[in-house]
C-alpha cells in the first residue's frame, strides 16, 4: 500500500485535505502520499510552541542524550512506522523510497544512513564540544555552579524550525542534537524528500522522545515563509541570495554555498602527490554535494601537474545504475539543474582563462549526461588562472573544483569566505595567520581532508549559541 | 427553478438588456459607439445566450483607457453614479460606473443568509479593502438592509502589493498588525455579532482573539484563493466550529457569487447571481468552448444589468467546472485559483 504522510502538530497526526503524490524520479510510479500544511495552520501552531519544551523538560538532558544514541541505532537498524495506515518501513524501504524520490545511488543512501548513525551517536560528544565542555546538566536546572562560576543559560526560542533541502539527506544531521538541547523541532521537508526527516522523528519517539517535540510540515514557499517568520530559531539552507537575505537576522541560520578549499602550502608542494587521495575524497565525497566538499584547490605550483592528476583520477566516477554498489556519483531529479549548473560552467569557459581539464580527459564527451530519466555532471576539474574567474572560487552541487596557483603569501588574502579549509602545511606563521582570519569558518591544519569531520567541533555555527544564551544570574 | 426555466430566465434577461444598451435611448455611448463599429446589432442577432459568443471578450484595459461617461447609459441620465475600482498599483486604476447594482446584490445574497448566524439587527465589522471599492458600500448596506450598522477597518491592498513586490515583509508584517489591532479594538469593544474579511486577515484576527468567543456568530469571506484544506482549516479552527463561514467569490464587475452549503470535502463551489451574472469556464485555448465538468478551465464573466453590461470578460481565475444544483440550476466554479497556478508564480492574497 502507498503510504500517506501525515503533518504532524506538536506530535499530533493531522491528515489535510490537500494531498500529493510523490512520484519515482523521471515520472515514474506513485511512491507516497504526503499531505500538505497550509500556512495559516502553521502559523496557528506556531503560537505556542511550549507543549513541546514542557514535554522535553519532563527529561534530563542525560536522558535526552541517552535516548538520541538510541536513536541512532533505531533509525539505521528497525522497522518505524511510515504514513498514516501503521505501516512499518524497514531500513530498506527506507532506502529504496529515498533512491525512488531523490533518485540518490544506493550506496550513497546507505553511506548517508551511516553518516546520521554516527551524528545519533555523538551526541554526547557533540554537545560537549558545542558548550565548550559543560555538563548537560547545565539544561537541568535554573542555574548551574561550573568550577565556582555560576552558569545559567535561557532558551532563545520554544522551538529551531528548519527548512530541509529535497537533495541531501545527511543535512538532517544539524537539527539532531536540537533534541537532547531541550528544544523542539519544526521541520519543513523538500517535497521529495520527507522520508529522512520523518524516520529520524519516528526514531526518536521509538526510542523514548516525547513525541510532542516533533512538528513536520510538509508546504509549499508561503508555508516556509511561516516558519521563518515565526519560529525564533531557524535553519535554512540555500544559494548566496538566501544568505544575503537573512545575513543580518540573528534569528535565521542559512546554510548555503561553503566554498570549501584546499590551501597547499610551500613547506609541502613537493610532496603533492602524497595529498592526492585526500584531495580526491574532498572533491568527490558524497557526490560532491556537501559544502565541505573542496571546490578550490590553492597551490604555489604544480597546479597543471595536479589539475591534471586529478581529472584522471575523476574519471572512473561515472555515471552508473542506482542500485550499482559501485555508484558513487549522484543525479539531478530535477533537469533544471543540471541544465544550469553546465550553463554556467560553459559560460565561464567562453570568458577565458579557464579549461576544462576533464573534458580533454574525456576527449570532449559532455559533462552533461541523461541516464535512466536522472541527469548527471561528470566530475569537473577546471584550471583557472585566476581565483577571481568565475570558475575560480564557486561551488556546485556536483563533483567540481578548480585548481588554481598564486604564492603561499597570497593566499590567506585572495580566498575569501571560506567555510572549510584543509591547509595541508607545518609553516608554523602561516597557520597561525589562518587561525586569525576570520574569514575561515573551519580550519583543518595539515593532512586532512575538507570533510574530515570531528564531532566536537562545530558546523557552520554553533547550536548550542543558536539555541540559548548565558545570562546573569545572582543567587543570594 | 428547473435548469430549463433557469436557462429561459437568462436568456430573457440577455434580452431585455440588450435591448437597453443598444437603442439609442437608454444605452451608453460606448456600446452604441461600438454596434456602430461592429456591423451587426446584437439586438437582432443574438437571440439566446448560447449567441454570446457573437461578442468578443471584453476588455479590461477599455475601463482605465474610456472615459467612465462612455459607461454611463442615457437611460441613466441625471443621476450621479458611484465610482468604483478595480486592482492597480500603479497609475490609473480600472473603474467601473454603478448606481443601485451592489445594493440589489446585497439584497440577494442577504436571503442567502441564515439568520441564525447572520441574525437581523446585528452589527457588522468589515476589515478588508474600503477606499474606492465598492465592498465598502455594499457590506454597510448588507448590515443596513439586515437592520445593523458596519464598522469599517480599512486595508489598502495597493500598499501591501508593492510591499511584497520590494520584498518589505516586516513592513507587511507591521501593516497587517496595525490592521488587525484596530479590527480587535472594535470587535472587543463594541457589539458585533458579523464580520466581512479575507482569509487572510481572519486567520490573523483568528490568532488574536477567539471569534466566536467574541461573539461573532457568522463570518462572509471572499478574497483569495479557499483552497479545501484552508477552509476546513478555518472552519475547524479559526472558528472553532461555531462561527459560519460562508465563502464568497466576486468582484466590482461581476457582484457576489455565492457557495453552495459546505460538505465534509470543504470544496467551495461558488454560483453566479445569475441572470444578473454569468459565469462559464472555459477552454483557455479556445474559449468559445465549455469545458466539461470536473475539469479546469478559465473563468468567463458576463454581467447583465441596466447599469452595467460587459460580455464574455475573462477572469484571471482559472476553476473546475460544477454541475448546478437545486437551490442554483446553472453551473457553478468550484476550487477557484489564479489562472496557470499551476504552471507560475502568482503573486496573490495580499490581503
Amino acid at each position: 500500500m502507498i503510504p500517506t504522510i501525515p503533518l504532524l502538530r506538536s506530535g499530533s497526526p493531522y491528515c489535510s485535505l490537500d494531498v500529493q503524490s510523490i512520484e519515482a524520479v523521471g515520472g515514474g510510479d506513485e511512491v507516497a502520499r504526503i499531505t500538505m500544511a497550509n500556512s495559516g495552520l502553521i502559523r496557528r501552531d506556531l503560537l505556542d510552541m511550549t507543549r513541546g519544551r514542557a514535554a522535553l523538560q519532563k527529561f534530563s538532558a542525560s536522558d535526552l542524550l541517552d535516548i538520541t544514541v538510541s536513536a541512532g541505532d533505531i533509525f539505521l537498524h528497525d522497522d518505524l512506522p511510515v504514513g498514516q495506515e501503521g505501516q512499518l518501513q524497514s531500513p530498506d524501504d527506507y532506502l529504496l523510497s529515498l533512491a525512488a524520490t531523490s533518485g540518490l545511488p544506493h550506496a550513497l543512501i546507505r553511506m548517508n544512513m551511516e553518516r546520521l548513525h554516527g551524528v545519533f551517536g555523538e551526541v554526547p560528544t557533540i554537545f560537549k564540544g558545542l558548550s565548550r565542555g559543560l555538563p548537560p546538566e547545565i539544561l537541568d536546572g535554573g542555574h548551574f555552579l561550573d568550577e565556582g562560576v555560576r552558569l545559567s543559560f535561557v532558551p532563545t526560542t520554544d522551538a529551531l524550525g528548519v527548512i530541509l533541502p529535497s537533495n541531501s539527506p545527511a543535512v538532517n544531521a544539524l537539527w539532531i542534537p536540537a533534541l537532547a538541547m531541550k528544544t523542539p523541532v519544526v521541520l519543513k521537508p523538500g517535497r521529495e524528500e520527507p522520508w529522512t526527516p520523518w524516520r529520524v522523528i519516528q526514531a526518536f519517539i521509538k526510542a523514548g522522545a516525547p513525541a510532542e517535540a516533533f512538528s513536520f510540515y510538509p508546504a509549499g514557499h508561503d508555508g516556509s515563509a511561516a516558519i521563518i517568520r515565526r519560529c525564533g530559531r531557524v535553519m535554512l539552507f540555500g544559494g548566496d541570495d538566501t544568505v544575503s537575505q537573512y545575513e543580518n537576522d540573528p534569528s535565521v541560520e542559512v546554510h548555503g554555498a561553503g566554498r570549501s578549499k584546499i590551501l597547499l602550502g610551500e613547506d609541502e608542494i613537493e610532496n603533492w602527490r602524497d595529498h592526492l587521495d585526500l584531495m580526491i575524497r574532498s572533491v568527490s565525497a558524497n557526490s560532491g554535494r556537501s559544502c565541505i566538499n573542496a571546490s578550490c584547490i590553492v597551490v604555489p605550483r604544480y597546479a597543471d601537474e595536479i589539475a591534471d592528476a586529478l581529472a584522471d583520477a575523476l574519471l572512473g566516477m561515472s555515471v552508473r545504475a542506482q542500485d550499482d554498489p559501485e555508484a558513487s556519483l549522484s543525479g539531478f531529479a530535477n533537469p533544471r539543474m543540471a541544465e544550469w549548473i553546465n550553463g554556467a560552467i560553459e559560460e565561464g569557459l567562453k570568458e577565458g582563462g579557464a579549461r576544462d581539464v576533464s573534458l580533454e580527459k574525456r576527449d570532449g564527451s559532455d559533462r552533461y549526461v541523461l541516464r535512466d530519466s536522472m541527469h548527471y555532471m561528470l566530475p569537473t576539474i577546471t584550471r583557472c588562472q585566476s581565483i577571481d574567474h568565475s570558475l575560480g572560487n564557486t561551488e556546485f552541487l556536483f563533483p567540481y573544483a578548480s585548481v588554481i596557483e598564486m604564492p603561499q603569501s597570497e593566499m590567506l588574502d585572495s580566498i575569501g569566505k571560506s567555510l572549510a579549509v584543509a591547509a595541508i602545511s607545518s609553516d608554523e606563521a602561516w597557520i597561525e595567520s589562518l587561525i586569525a582570519a576570520d574569514h575561515i569558518e573551519r580550519l583543518n591544519v595539515g593532512a586532512m581532508a575538507t570533510n574530515h569531520i570531528e564531532w566536537d567541533q562545530p558546523h557552520e555555527g554553533n547550536l548550542f549559541e543558536f539555541l540559548y544564551r548565558r545570562r546573569s544570574i545572582q543567587v543570594a | 427553478m428547473t435548469s430549463d426555466e433557469a436557462r429561459s430566465q437568462l436568456d430573457e434577461r440577455l434580452e431585455e438588456i440588450l435591448a437597453w444598451h443598444f437603442d439609442e435611448e437608454t444605452g451608453c455611448p460606448f456600446w452604441l459607439h461600438w454596434k456602430s463599429q461592429a456591423g451587426w446589432d446584437p439586438r437582432k442577432e443574438v437571440k439566446s445566450f448560447d449567441d454570446i459568443h457573437r461578442f468578443d471578450h471584453f476588455q479590461d484595459e477599455w475601463l482605465r483607457d474610456e472615459k467612465n461617461e462612455r459607461f454611463v447609459p442615457r437611460g441613466m441620465k441625471g443621476r450621479p453614479f458611484n465610482v468604483f475600482e478595480t486592482g492597480g498599483t500603479t497609475g490609473l486604476p480600472k473603474q467601473r460606473v454603478g448606481w443601485d447594482d451592489y445594493k440589489h446584490d446585497y439584497e440577494m445574497f442577504s436571503g442567502t443568509l441564515a439568520d441564525e448566524h447572520f441574525p437581523p439587527g446585528a452589527n457588522w465589522i468589515m476589515v478588508g479593502p474600503t477606499g474606492p471599492r465598492r465592498l465598502r458600500l455594499a457590506v454597510e448596506h448588507l448590515a443596513q438592509f439586515r437592520g445593523g450598522s458596519c464598522y469599517h477597518i480599512d486595508l489598502d491592498p495597493r500598499w501591501v502589493k508593492k510591499l511584497i513586490i520590494r520584498k518589505q515583509i516586516d513592513e507587511v508584517e507591521r501593516y497587517q498588525r496595525h490592521v488587525i489591532d484596530q479590527a480587535v479594538e472594535i470587535i472587543k469593544h463594541r457589539d458585533i455579532g458579523c464580520m466581512f474579511t479575507t482569509p487572510k486577515l481572519l486567520e490573523a484576527i483568528g490568532e488574536r482573539i477567539s471569534i466566536p468567543g467574541a461573539g461573532i456568530k457568522g463570518v462572509f469571506c471572499g478574497g483569495t484563493t479557499m483552497t479545501p484544506q484552508a477552509v476546513r482549516f478555518w472552519v475547524e479552527e479559526v472558528l472553532e466550529g461555531k462561527t459560519r463561514l460562508v465563502p464568497t467569490y466576486g468582484n466590482t464587475l461581476m457582484g457576489l457569487a455565492v457557495s453552495r452549503p459546505l460538505d465534509e470535502t470543504y470544496s467551495v463551489t461558488y454560483y453566479a447571481p445569475q441572470p444578473r451574472a454569468v459565469l462559464r469556464v472555459v477552454n483557455p485555448e479556445d474559449t468559445a468552448i465549455t469545458m466539461p465538468y470536473g475539469e479546469f478551465g478559465r473563468v468567463e464573466l458576463t454581467t447583465l444589468t441596466k447599469e452595467f453590461f460587459m460580455p464574455r470578460f475573462l477572469e484571471r481565475d482559472e476553476a473546475i467546472r460544477r454541475e448546478p444544483i437545486d437551490d442554483y440550476p446553472w453551473d457553478g466554479v468550484g476550487d477557484v485559483r489564479p489562472f496557470g497556478a499551476m504552471e507560475k508564480k502568482v503573486v496573490e492574497g495580499v490581503y
